[in-house]
């Protein structure tokens, strides 16, 4: 399992799956402060919504190479065969995939949280949103992953599947850098429902695509 | 332990269609299967079947010991060393020393440091053997094992499912191609 892990983290750092999303979400970051002009009070209210959203679109990108070239390369398939389940793959997938994404992800924030002029306190909070938010991120990017493989156009119908679930996360996370009491916990909770509900969604579509 | 795999009335549904109904056969020690067919008849779902990648319409599939597969698909990172990406597997089984002697087997341990990506069909598809080979699994599953190989190649796949068996392993072999499987229980479908 530890070895599944570690090859989901050693991919994504190769292959600059990792990079890739990273640059993005600070790319996105970056565009606000031109689209809304550099009104520094407007910016720090509106900072914390916008670095949700940028990590929500930053974590549609690696979608198409979590599953999809294990199905096609035969790895899964030599996976079933050692025993493993199809819902241990999934967990592996998504604990390797937060591992990559997630630290990486609340680093590039500080740099975010900057150029949006957001203040040191509401950074706190956001960081903490943000990690106690991204393991549900990236288990829905999994199952996600799953369910499209091997379907044309893909990319497009991963942020159609992926973006509803994701709205409760952006709802509770959001509130939470507006310092609604509560909606960390809440946030938690969504974030929970997911990582433990994820695997069998994506092993089941794993499973599906298989036969 | 006695390596073994039976299928019991065992039927095959792809796609909406029947491919095969009612298949009986049983492997034991030292025994090999050969399924033989022209092309779409149901070679490959029967090894996938046996693998338990796909579960049959009705029917079962019995055996004892641990059972390596070679699809038509490497699963080797291209990214990683041909050494590195087979330990990735040998490590799964708890064979990390079993590599090196693999490539040997198969005659790729010049290249072992090359990356997969550079592999050329034919040397790919010997490393996809040689991960059967490291996984001391005792019973083979190979679907066309000789595809993309040279004539010296098929040679030493013969060879080395000879030892195999003669080492008291089952195999089950799915081909289009000659391949000399000596005593082999032929299965047509």
């Amino acid at each position: 399992m530890i070895a599944l892990v570690w090859r989901e983290l050693r991919r994504a750092w190769s292959s600059g799956g990792l990079v890739l999303p990273i640059a993005f979400f600070l790319l996105v970051a970056i565009l606000f402060p031109f689209a809304v002009g550099p009104d520094g009070r407007l910016l720090a209210r509106i900072g914390g919504g916008v670095i949700w959203a940028a990590a929500l679109l930053a974590a549609l990108l690696p979608v198409e190479r979590l599953v999809t070239p294990d199905a096609e390369s035969g790895v899964l398939d030599q996976l079933v065969v050692r025993g493993f389940s199809d819902s241990g793959i999934a967990a592996a997938k998504m604990l390797g995939h937060w591992l990559g994404f997630g630290p990486a992800l609340l680093a590039a924030t500080c740099v975010a949280a900057a150029l949006l002029h957001v203040p040191g306190t509401a950074l706190g909070t956001i960081l903490i949103g943000l990690a106690v938010g991204t393991p549900g991120l990236a288990a829905l990017g999994v199952a996600t992953a799953a369910l499209v493989s091997g379907l044309r156009g893909a990319g497009a119908l991963a942020g159609l599947v992926m973006l509803p679930f994701a709205v409760p996360l952006l709802i509770f996370g959001a509130g939470a850098t507006g310092g609604e009491p509560g909606a960390i916990k809440l946030l938690a909770a969504i974030s929970l429902v997911l990582f433990a509900g994820c695997p069998f969604v994506a092993g089941a579509a794993m499973r599906m695509g298989r036969g | 332990m006695n390596p073994s795999l039976a299928f019991e009335d065992v039927t095959c549904l792809r796609g909406g269609r029947i491919l095969f109904e009612g298949l009986s056969f049983a492997l034991g020690r030292g025994e090999a299967g050969l399924v033989l067919g022209p092309n779409g008849v149901g070679k490959s779902s029967l090894i996938r079947i046996a693998a338990g990648l796909l579960a049959p319409l009705g029917g079962r599939v019995t055996g004892d010991g641990a059972r390596a597969l070679l699809s038509e698909t490497a699963a080797l990172d291209a990214e990683r060393t041909l050494a590195g990406a087979l330990g990735f597997w040998a490590g799964l089984d708890g064979r990390w020393d079993a590599v090196a002697d693999a490539l040997d087997a198969v005659g790729l341990a010049d290249i072992a440091d090359v990356p997969v990506r550079l592999l050329s069909t034919g040397q790919r598809r010997r490393a996809a053997f040689a991960r059967v080979l490291a996984s001391g699994a005792p019973v083979w599953l190979l679907d066309e094992p000789g595809n993309g190989l040279d004539t010296a190649s098929v040679a030493m796949l013969e060879a080395r499912i000879a030892a195999h068996r003669a080492g008291g392993g089952v195999v089950l072999v799915a081909t289009h191609q000659p391949i000399a499987l000596p005593g082999a229980r032929e299965i047509a479908l």
